[in-house]
C-alpha cells in the first residue's frame, strides 16, 4: 500500500520527540480522523536550527511528519512557511489518495508553530 | 523469523486434508456436476456428499435445505433479499441490529430504499442485543428478523436461540435469519436449537476453501431467488457450482465438528492468557466485547493514545499479522460501526486491534506477540502527543 520512502520514514521516523525549551510549538488535529501532530521549533537568527515532532496517527501521518522535519530543518522561517501539504506528500514519492488527508497535518502543524513564533515575537507576517 | 498469523476471523489456512480433496477434485476428477456423463456424475455425487456433511453439521432435516453459493456475503444477500421480497404481501418490516456484518446491514438498507421499513436495534456495551428489544420491535408487519450469531469484530455472542423462541411465540409469519459465519466451528450451531429459518455460513473461516458458502433454508419457508439462470441448487442459486470448493467445504465442516470441542477448549485458554498478559504489561487498554461470553480465540482491544494502522504495520514488520479494527473497515476511513454501537469513542476506536487465534497458534506465539506489542506500544506512545506521561511529578497538561 505504501511506497519504500514512506515505509522508511514510518519505520525509522526522523526527529521524533519533544524540545523542552522550544522557541515555538504548533499542534493540529484532524477533524476527519482524530490524528494529531505537534511540532517543536528551535529558532536562531530566523533559521530553524532544530525541529522535533510527535504524532498520533497512521503510517502516512508519521512518515509525513518525519519528512516535514527533514524538509524544514535549516530553512529560514520564511522559507519553511512556504512548505505546502502537497510538497510533503510529493517528497515521500506520493501517498494513497485516501491517506492524503493524513499527510496534511505535518505542514499545518509547522505553519502553526511558525505563527506561534511570530506571535510571540510580535513579528508581522503574511 | 517465523511469521505469526493472528487473523483467523479474516480467513483461515486451508486444512491439508481439505486441500488434498480440493486438489483431487480439480485434477484427478473434474466435470460439470450437471453433466450426465461419468465425469459430471462423479462430481455430482461428491457435491451431494458435501451437502450431506453440511446438513448434518448444522442439524438440517433434509439435504434439500442447503444451497451452496460463493460465500458469506452472497449467502446473506440471498437470505435477506430472498426472504423479504418473497413475503412482501405479508408485510414490509425488517428488524436487524447495529453491529451486523456489512453484507447484512447494507443489504437491509438497500431494502429500505425499495420501500421496506427497517428497524436497526441498538446493542449493549458488550455488543449484545436484548431479547426484549427484539420482541418490542416486532409489529404486525414484521416479516424478517436478521441477527448475527457472533460478531466478527468484537466476538460477542447473541442470544439467538432465545430470540428465535420468542419470535415463534409472537407470530408465524416472521422469518428468522442468523449469520453464523463467525460462530460455525466455534459454537454449537444447530438450526433447531437456534430456532432459525435461515442460517448462513462460509467455508474459509473453518479451514475450508475461499469462495464457497451455504444458505440453510428451512423447508416451508417462503423465499425467492435473487439470481436467475439454470436450475442448479434447486433454482436457489443458479450457475455452475464451485464443485471443488463445495467438496472441500463438506470436508472442512466435518473436521470442524469433530475438532470443535478440542479447539474451543484450547483457544479459550490461549485467548485468556493473551488478554491477561496484555493487561499485565500494557496500561490503558480496553477489551471490547464481553470478557467471557465471547468467541474462543477472539480478542478485540483498544490501545489508547495510538493509531491502530501504525501498530498493525509495525507488528507486520516483525512478522505478526492481525487486523486493525475490522478488516472491512480498514479500506475506509470511517470508524467501525460496531465499536461506535457499543459506545467506544472515536479516538479509542482508531486504536482498535483484533487478534483472532486459530488451531495452529501456540503459547510461544502468544508470548512473542505480547513482547512485541508492549515494545511497539511504548514506542508509539512516546511518539504520541496525546499519550499520558508516566512522570509522577510533572504537572503538564498531558499528565494531570
Amino acid at each position: 500500500m505504501y511506497n519504500e520512502t514512506v515505509m522508511d520514514h514510518f519505520s525509522n521516523p526522523r526527529n521524533v520527540g519533544v524540545i523542552e525549551d522550544a522557541d515555538a510549538v504548533g499542534e493540529v488535529g484532524s477533524p476527519s480522523c482524530g490524528d494529531t501532530t505537534k511540532v517543536f521549533l528551535k529558532v536562531k537568527d530566523g533559521k530553524i536550527v532544530d525541529i522535533k515532532f510527535q504524532t498520533l496517527g497512521c503510517a502516512a501521518a508519521i512518515a509525513s511528519s518525519s519528512m516535514l522535519t527533514e524538509m524544514a530543518k535549516g530553512k529560514t522561517l520564511e522559507e519553511a512557511m512556504k512548505i505546502t501539504r502537497d510538497e510533503v506528500a510529493e517528497s515521500l514519492g506520493g501517498l494513497p489518495e485516501k491517506k492524503l488527508h493524513c499527510s496534511n497535518l505535518a505542514a499545518d502543524a509547522l505553519r502553526k508553530a511558525i505563527e506561534n513564533y511570530y506571535n510571540k515575537h510580535k513579528i508581522d507576517w503574511v | 523469523m517465523k511469521e505469526i498469523y493472528f487473523d483467523h476471523a479474516a480467513t483461515t489456512p486451508m486444512d491439508k486434508e481439505v486441500a488434498e480433496l480440493v486438489f483431487k477434485y480439480t485434477t484427478e476428477y473434474f466435470g460439470n456436476p450437471s453433466s450426465m456423463h461419468n465425469f459430471g456424475q462423479r462430481m455430482r455425487s461428491a457435491v451431494e456428499n458435501a451437502r450431506k456433511q453440511v446438513a448434518y453439521a448444522i442439524g438440517a432435516k433434509s439435504v434439500g435445505e442447503i444451497a451452496f453459493c460463493s460465500g458469506g456475503t452472497e449467502a446473506n444477500n440471498m437470505a435477506i433479499l430472498g426472504a423479504a421480497r418473497a413475503n412482501k404481501q405479508k408485510g414490509n418490516h425488517i428488524i436487524t441490529t447495529a453491529v451486523e456484518h456489512h453484507s447484512v446491514l447494507t443489504t437491509c438498507k438497500r431494502l429500505a430504499n425499495e420501500g421496506f421499513e427497517l428497524t436497526i436495534l441498538p446493542v449493549d456495551k458488550y455488543g449484545t442485543v436484548s431479547v426484549q428489544d427484539v420482541v418490542n420491535a416486532v409489529t404486525d408487519k414484521t416479516i424478517l428478523v436478521s441477527i448475527m450469531h457472533a460478531n466478527n469484530e468484537i466476538g460477542s455472542i447473541m442470544p439467538i436461540a432465545e430470540i428465535g423462541k420468542a419470535l415463534k411465540k409472537l407470530s408465524n409469519k416472521i422469518i428468522f435469519h442468523t449469520d453464523a459465519v463467525q460462530s460455525i466451528g466455534k459454537l454449537p450451531v444447530n438450526v433447531d436449537d437456534l430456532n432459525v429459518d435461515i442460517l448462513t455460513i462460509s467455508a474459509h473461516k473453518i479451514y475450508g476453501p475461499m469462495g464457497v458458502g451455504a444458505m440453510y433454508l428451512r423447508q416451508g419457508t417462503w423465499w425467492q431467488p435473487i439470481m436467475y439462470g439454470g436450475g442448479q441448487e434447486r433454482r436457489r442459486r443458479p450457475g455452475t457450482e464451485n464443485a471443488p470448493g463445495i467438496i472441500g467445504f463438506g470436508k472442512a465442516i466435518e473436521l470442524a465438528m469433530e475438532r470443535q470441542k478440542e479447539y474451543v477448549e484450547r483457544l479459550t485458554k490461549l485467548r485468556d492468557k493473551l488478554v491477561k498478559m496484555v493487561f499485565d504489561r500494557i496500561p490503558d487498554v480496553i477489551l471490547n466485547g464481553h470478557p467471557t461470553n465471547r468467541l474462543s480465540g477472539h480478542v478485540s482491544l483498544c490501545i489508547k493514545y495510538i493509531e491502530s494502522e501504525a501498530l498493525m504495520l509495525y507488528l507486520n514488520m516483525q512478522g505478526i499479522a492481525l487486523s486493525s479494527g475490522s478488516a472491512c473497515t480498514s479500506v475506509s476511513p470511517e470508524p467501525s460501526h460496531v465499536l461506535a454501537a457499543i459506545g467506544v469513542s472515536r479516538e479509542d476506536a482508531n486504536s482498535a486491534i483484533r487478534i483472532t487465534l486459530g488451531k495452529d497458534n501456540t503459547d510461544e506465539e502468544v508470548e512473542r506477540f505480547v513482547e512485541a506489542l508492549a515494545d511497539i506500544v511504548s514506542k508509539l506512545r512516546a511518539m504520541s502527543p496525546v499519550a499520558k506521561g508516566d512522570c509522577s511529578s510533572c504537572a503538564c497538561e498531558k499528565c494531570v
